[in-house]
């Protein structure tokens, strides 16, 4: 297993905004979390990532606890986010941004890697010399996803990529992940856009008001009525 | 004439390059932190000081000035550790405070260090003026232009072409995004303090030779230095050497051309222009943001 949490809380101040969550990856998998705005989607995410501090529970990487780890060693350890609207690194030139994706890692692996992500993201190559605030909505996203996978993570946290853009873009970046996960990679995706992350998700969770509502496959999920009620508006 | 014109000029771009090292210091703490360092000017007054004191104990003058700049620097990321890193997460304006204790702190521990004298340096290549058009010009005021000169273009070096001078840029502009790259922001903020005491101290070091310095040098050059970064647009680094240079002209002028003692009161008179009727400076970001 791959990421495992184990009765994780978080509090902003005195509010309770996750309460005993517990949530598992596997190698390879891509999981979504979905649920409402406000339900705590993000801040799991941000616990992940180690920059929203756990009020309690635990976070399992690869069977080590990393519930007291600093951001930067999670990055090192390689977890990586896309965060929540992008925040790309908007005066920096597309290249610098990607080269800060790759903070932590060392050697030469970096340069074969912005090649990649040129292939992958043939915009950003055009770009490259830009500053990144310059870009539009769309290539900002395929940026920031580019940005995170420079830094090789094992595990991709996704947080919203469908957020603002127009349908179509929203079609390729959801083709995009799931490219991803075809080379392997494993994704943990977290949308408002329920129908789309469940329909490529091999798993997922609902999240609702800060607890785990319901898990299945995606295809249980999308079929179970609560659901479509709730999330899909159908 | 003209003669004149080109004195006051070349008077105004001595002091106008220590206004724009400070004002630079500004920026950079500005940028990590959003938080005004009213301690900058006491980086200047200890460059100066230590300095002296090192060279009367009969130290060569290249190695006191390295000294000083390393010692002025070791104050500054004390500054931060043990003054701004505790009130991490407190209000913006708690931390402004913190900052203008920690310049009366600095203030007294220079007076019980030192004393209340003045304490003066020899010129770094003598005192036999340049004759230029008419106008004369003290070669230490070559070195404060050169070492100004020489330090901005080490920082612009330093911010465009090294990953962690970039890291830095990427954390002032977005926090969040910067602790998700793994960038250790906490580091960003100290180094910011030693970089903004070594602009401090060197801008110290080189007017020394000119106008002296006590413990109480850096109060005025502090704020004059806090004039230029809001005239060039607080955070911007183009904005605060520009800012710098103007602030020192503008009064070099007007104690040229109006009197002597308005000298002072022209850098606080461009605050509150600039307040007034240009809040955002000359360089600065408007106060939008494209989302």
């Amino acid at each position: 297993m791959l990421l495992e949490i184990s009765d994780l809380s978080s509090h902003y101040g005195r509010i309770l905004a996750l309460k005993g969550i517990d949530l598992r990856i596997e190698q390879g998998e891509l999981v979504a979390l979905v649920g409402a705005n406000g339900a705590g989607k993000t801040t799991l995410l941000r616990c992940l990532s180690g920059v929203q501090p756990l009020s309690g529970g635990a976070i399992r990487f690869d069977g080590a606890d990393i519930s007291r780890m600093s951001a930067e060693g999670r990055v090192a350890a390689g977890i990586a986010q896309v965060p929540e609207g992008r925040q790309v690194f908007g005066p920096l030139s597309v290249e610098d941004n990607l080269r800060l994706g790759a903070y932590r890692r060392r050697g030469k692996g970096v340069a074969a890697d912005m090649e990649r992500m040129y292939a992958l993201f043939p915009i950003l190559r055009d770009k490259r010399h830009l500053p990144a605030g310059t870009l539009s909505g769309g290539q900002q996203q395929m940026l920031a996803i580019a940005r995170a996978l420079m830094g090789a993570p094992r595990l991709l946290l996704l947080d919203e990529p469908s957020m603002g853009l127009a349908p179509l873009l929203v079609a390729e970046i959801f083709q995009t992940v799931q490219d991803l996960k075809r080379q392997g990679t494993t994704i943990f995706l977290v949308e408002q856009n329920a129908t789309a992350a469940l329909a490529i998700a091999d798993r997922g969770y609902v999240l609702e008001t800060g607890a785990v509502v319901m898990e299945g496959t995606g295809a249980e999920l999308l079929a179970d009525d609560k659901v479509q009620a709730a999330y899909l508006g159908l | 004439m003209f003669a004149e014109f080109l004195q006051y000029l070349f008077s105004g771009l001595t002091s106008g390059a220590i206004y724009a090292l400070a004002g630079l210091g500004f920026a950079i703490i500005y940028n990590s932190s959003h938080v005004i360092n009213f301690a900058q000017g006491e980086f200047i007054m200890i460059g100066g000081m230590a300095t002296a004191t090192m060279v009367a104990a009969g130290l060569p003058l290249p190695l006191a000035a390295v000294l000083a700049v390393v010692a002025t620097m070791a104050v500054g990321v004390a500054l931060e550790k043990f003054a701004v890193e505790p009130a991490r997460g407190a209000d913006v304006t708690a931390i402004v405070i913190i900052t203008i204790g920690a310049s009366i702190f600095l203030r007294g521990a220079a007076q019980v260090l030192w004393d209340k004298e003045f304490h003066a340096l020899p010129a770094f290549s003598g005192d036999t003026p340049l004759r230029l058009a008419g106008a004369t010009l003290m070669p230490q005021s070559l070195w404060v232009v050169g070492a100004a000169v020489v330090v901005i273009a080490l920082l612009w070096w330093f911010f465009n072409r090294t990953l962690f001078g970039k890291a830095m840029l990427a954390t002032s502009h977005n926090r969040l995004a910067a602790q998700l790259m793994g960038i250790p922001v906490r580091s960003v903020l100290v180094v910011a303090f030693a970089l903004s005491a070594m602009l401090g101290a060197v801008g110290g070091i080189v007017v020394t030779p000119i106008t002296f310095t006590n413990y109480e040098a850096g109060i005025m050059l502090g704020l004059k230095g806090f004039s230029a970064a809001v005239l060039g647009g607080l955070g911007s680094g183009a904005g605060a050497i520009v800012g710098g240079l103007l602030v020192g002209v503008a009064e070099a002028l007007a104690s040229g051309y109006l009197s002597s003692a308005y000298k002072d009161a022209i850098a606080f008179v461009i605050i509150l222009f600039v307040l007034f009727f240009m809040p955002s400076g000359l360089f600065g970001k408007k106060g939008t943001d494209r989302v």
